[in-house]
C-alpha cells in the first residue's frame, strides 16, 4: 500500500499510535509481571525491568560458620548474588551513611581492622587477623547493575501451590459443554423456527428476541431456588456441573438461537424443496444440507458463547460452590485478589494464566470472532 | 473428582442432547413407516422435538424466572408473605439504593458514549492507515479477556504506594514524575467511579471499534471520492457523510453497550466490592441474595429495576422485528 507523507496523514498516524500504546500497555504490563521475580516486582514498576538498571541491595556476609583458615588470616568468601545472573556490582559500601563509598574492586577497611574486598561478579573476600566469632554476618550495602531478567517461577507457585491449575481444568469442564450443549439444542430450534410450520412459532420468535436483553439478574433468584428444592429433593448437592451447563444454557439460549436463526433463514429456499421432494426428512435435511453449509456460522457462534462463559463470573459464584474442586478461573482469581491483594507476583500470574485460552482464541480465530459480533450486532 | 471421571461427565453432558435428537427422530420414522400414526401427524410431531429441549430450557431459565422475580418483589424476604410495595418502599428510602442508581446513571452516560466515539473515531483512523489492522487487533484484544481480569490489570495500573516508596502502578508513576503526589485512586469518592468505567471503556471500544469498521466498509467509495474532488475536507466528510451513513450502526452499538452496562458486576465486585460509594444495582443485587442468609424480595427489586432500564430496548427491538416479518 502506498504510504502519503503529508501532515493529516502524520498527524492520523501519531494520534493511532497513541492509542494502541494506551490500549496495549495495561496488558503488556501485566505479562512482563508475571515473568518478574516477587522480590523486585514488589519494590519496582515493570517498565524498569525491560533495561538495564541500577538497584541498591542489602546483602549479609556468612557468619563464623563460614569462616577458613590460610596462613595468618580468617577468611570468608562467597557471592552475594547466588540466584541472579549477569549483575554486576558498581561499588559498595559497609556503613548505611555511605553506601557506595568503595568502587568495586577496592577493600574497605572496616573498625575492626577486618578487611572486606567486593569483586564485580558479586564475589566477596572478608579476611581478618582475629578469628570470626559473631554468628551474624555482616552488612554490606551494594550498588549494581541489573540486567532484564525473568522466571517461570511465579507459574509454578500459582499453577500447582494456589490451585489455579485445578481452576483451570474446573474452567475447562464448565466451559465445554456450557458451549456445546447450547448449541446442540439451538441449531434444532433455530432450524424449526425458520424452515418449519407450527403453531405458536411467531410467538416463540417474538419471546426470543425478548428474551436476548432480559438481564442475567432477573433470572438468578427463582433459579437459584429451583436448584435448591431440587437438590433437597432428591438429596444431591444442588451447586454441580451439570447444573451450572444448564443455567449457561439457558442464558446463552437466546443469542444462540438468534444468531442461527438469522443464519438458517438466509438459506435458499430452493436447496429445502428439492430436498423434500426427494422424499427427506426434515431431520435429513437439518443433518445432510444444513448443517455442512452452517460450519461457519457455528464457529462464530461457538467461540462467542465459549468466551463468554469461560469469562463468566456471576454465574459460576451462584451456581458452583467455591470449594477447589468447583471454583472457576474468574471466581479463583477474585478470591486471590481479596486474600493476595498485595502479592503482585501472584495475582498477574494467575489473570495472566486465566487468559491464556481467551487469548489464544481470539488470536488464532479472529475473524469468526469478529463476524460473530458484527452479525450479533445488526439486529440485537 | 478424579480426571476420567470428570471427561466422562463432560462427554455425557454433550452428548445427552446429540442422542436425543437421534432417538427421537429414528423412533419417528419408525413410527412413520410402519404406518403406526397417520403421515398426517409427522410435521407437527417432528417440531415438538426439534423445539421441545430449548424451549423447556428458555421456559425454565428465562420466561418463569423473569415473572417469578417479580411475583417475589412483593414477597417477604422468604418469599412466604405478600407485603405489598414494602420492598420497594425500602429501596427508595434506602441510601445505598440510592447512590446504585445515581452510579448506574453514571456508567450509562458515560460508558456508551466515550466507547461508541473513541470506536468511531479509531475505525475512521485505521480505516486509511497501513498498519491499521494490526492496530485494530490490538485495541480489540480487550474484548477477549475477563471482566476479572481487566480488573487485576487494572487494579495494577491503579496501585498505591506510600509517598516515599517507589511506585509501581503506571498511574501513580506518571502522576509522581510530573511531581504530584501519588493518590490511591480507587478509594477517592466519586472520582473513583470514573476510574472503574475506565476499565469498561477498554473493553468495550473494540467492540465499537470492529462495529463500525464494517459498516464503513458499506459506504460507497463513489460518494467519498465526489465529496473529495468537490474539495470537502476530511472533518467535513466525517459529519456530513460518514456520521449519517453509520447513524444506525451507533443506535445498535449504544443499545449494546448500554445492555451491558446495566448489568455490570464484575469489575466493580472484583475491584472495590462496592466500598467507597461505588455500588450499583448488579452488586447491590448480589449482595442482598445472600447478606443475612439472603433476602428474595428486596434481590428481586433490584432485579427488577436493572430490567425497568431495559424495557424500551426490549420494546423497540420487538417493533422493529414486527416491521421485519411483514415487509
Amino acid at each position: 500500500m502506498k504510504i502519503k507523507f503529508n501532515i493529516s496523514s502524520i498527524l492520523a498516524q501519531l494520534l493511532l499510535l497513541s492509542f494502541v500504546i494506551v490500549w496495549i500497555a495495561p496488558t503488556f504490563g501485566l505479562f512482563i509481571s508475571s515473568f518478574r521475580d516477587k522480590d523486585k516486582l514488589a519494590i519496582s514498576g515493570w517498565w524498569t525491568s525491560l533495561t538495564t538498571v541500577q538497584v541498591n541491595e542489602i546483602y549479609r556476609t556468612k557468619g563464623k560458620e563460614g569462616q577458613v583458615q590460610e596462613g595468618n588470616y580468617f577468611i570468608i568468601r562467597d557471592n552475594f548474588f547466588n540466584d541472579a545472573k549477569g549483575k554486576k556490582v558498581i561499588n559498595f559500601g559497609v556503613t548505611s551513611k555511605k553506601i557506595n563509598e568503595f568502587i568495586v574492586g577496592n577493600t574497605a577497611i572496616l573498625k575492626d581492622k577486618s578487611e572486606i574486598k567486593v569483586f564485580e561478579n558479586g564475589d566477596y573476600e572478608w579476611k581478618s587477623k582475629k578469628e570470626f566469632t559473631k554468628k551474624k554476618g555482616r552488612r554490606v550495602f551494594v550498588t549494581a547493575s541489573s540486567p532484564p531478567s525473568f522466571t517461570f517461577e511465579n507459574y509454578k507457585e500459582v499453577l500447582f501451590k494456589e490451585g489455579l491449575g485445578q481452576a483451570f481444568l474446573n474452567t475447562i469442564v464448565v466451559a465445554l459443554p456450557s458451549t456445546l450443549i447450547p448449541l446442540t439444542i439451538c441449531s434444532f430450534f433455530a432450524y424449526a423456527l425458520a424452515w418449519m410450520k407450527f403453531f405458536g412459532r411467531d410467538i416463540l420468535l417474538a419471546s426470543i428476541i425478548a428474551s436476548l436483553v432480559v438481564p442475567l439478574q432477573m433470572s438468578l433468584i427463582p433459579i437459584l431456588t429451583i436448584y435448591n428444592d431440587f437438590g433437597a429433593l432428591f438429596g444431591v448437592a444442588a451447586k454441580s456441573f451439570p447444573g451450572i451447563w444448564m443455567a449457561h444454557t439457558g442464558f446463552g439460549l437466546a443469542s444462540t438461537t438468534f444468531l442461527l436463526w438469522n443464519f438458517l433463514k438466509s438459506l435458499p429456499n430452493e436447496m429445502m424443496e428439492a430436498a423434500k421432494v426427494d422424499g427427506a426428512t426434515h431431520y435429513d435435511v437439518f443433518t445432510k444440507i444444513v448443517l455442512p453449509l452452517s460450519i461457519p456460522a457455528f464457529a462464530s457462534i461457538f467461540i462467542l458463547q465459549f468466551l463468554w462463559v469461560w469469562n463468566d463470573l456471576l454465574v459460576g459464584l451462584v451456581f458452583l460452590d467455591k470449594h477447589p474442586s468447583e471454583i472457576i478461573l474468574t471466581a479463583k482469581l477474585k478470591e486471590l485478589l481479596g486474600s493476595r491483594g498485595e502479592n503482585w507476583e501472584i495475582l498477574t500470574t494467575g489473570a495472566f494464566i486465566s487468559m491464556t485460552v481467551p487469548l489464544f482464541i481470539f488470536f488464532s480465530l479472529q475473524r469468526y470472532f469478529i463476524r460473530g459480533l458484527v452479525a450479533g450486532s445488526v439486529k440485537g | 473428582m478424579n480426571i476420567i471421571s470428570l471427561i466422562s461427565t463432560v462427554l455425557a453432558g454433550i452428548f445427552f442432547f446429540i442422542i436425543y435428537f437421534r432417538l427421537f427422530n429414528f423412533i419417528l420414522d419408525y413410527i412413520i413407516k410402519y404406518k403406526i400414526i397417520s403421515h398426517r401427524y409427522e410435521n407437527s410431531i417432528r417440531s415438538i422435538i426439534f423445539i421441545a429441549p430449548a424451549f423447556l430450557v428458555l421456559f425454565t431459565f428465562i420466561l418463569f424466572p423473569v415473572f417469578e422475580t417479580i411475583r417475589l418483589s412483593f414477597y417477604d424476604k422468604f418469599g412466604r408473605e405478600f407485603i405489598g410495595f414494602e420492598n420497594y418502599l425500602w429501596a427508595i428510602k434506602d441510601n445505598e439504593f440510592r447512590r446504585s442508581i445515581l452510579n448506574n446513571l453514571g456508567w450509562l452516560l458515560i460508558v456508551p458514549t466515550l466507547s461508541t466515539f473513541f470506536g468511531l473515531v479509531i475505525a475512521n483512523l485505521t480505516d486509511r492507515i497501513w498498519w491499521g489492522t494490526i492496530a485494530k487487533s490490538i485495541i480489540f484484544m480487550p474484548m477477549a479477556i475477563s471482566f476479572v481480569g481487566a480488573g487485576v490489570i487494572w487494579k495494577f495500573i491503579y496501585d498505591y504506594r506510600g509517598i516515599d516508596d517507589q511506585q509501581i502502578g503506571l498511574l501513580n508513576a506518571i502522576v509522581v514524575s510530573f511531581g504530584l503526589e501519588p493518590q490511591a485512586w480507587l478509594t477517592i469518592p466519586i472520582w473513583n467511579n470514573l476510574f472503574l468505567m475506565a476499565i469498561m471503556i477498554w473493553i468495550q471500544t473494540g467492540l465499537a471499534l470492529v462495529i463500525f469498521s464494517a459498516a464503513l466498509r458499506g459506504i460507497p467509495k463513489e460518494t467519498l471520492e465526489a465529496a473529495r474532488i468537490d474539495g470537502a475536507s476530511e472533518f467535513r466528510i466525517f459529519w456530513s457523510i460518514i456520521i449519517p451513513f453509520l447513524e444506525q450502526t451507533i443506535l445498535v452499538i449504544w443499545t449494546i453497550i448500554t445492555i451491558l452496562v446495566l448489568k455490570v458486576f464484575d469489575i466493580i465486585y472484583a475491584m472495590t466490592n462496592g466500598q467507597w460509594q461505588t455500588e450499583v444495582l448488579a452488586n447491590l443485587m448480589y449482595d442482598w441474595m445472600f447478606r443475612g442468609g439472603g433476602d428474595s424480595g428486596r434481590g428481586s427489586v433490584l432485579a427488577f429495576c436493572i430490567m425497568i432500564g431495559v424495557i424500551p430496548i426490549l420494546a423497540w427491538n420487538l417493533y422493529r422485528h414486527r416491521n421485519e416479518q411483514s415487509t
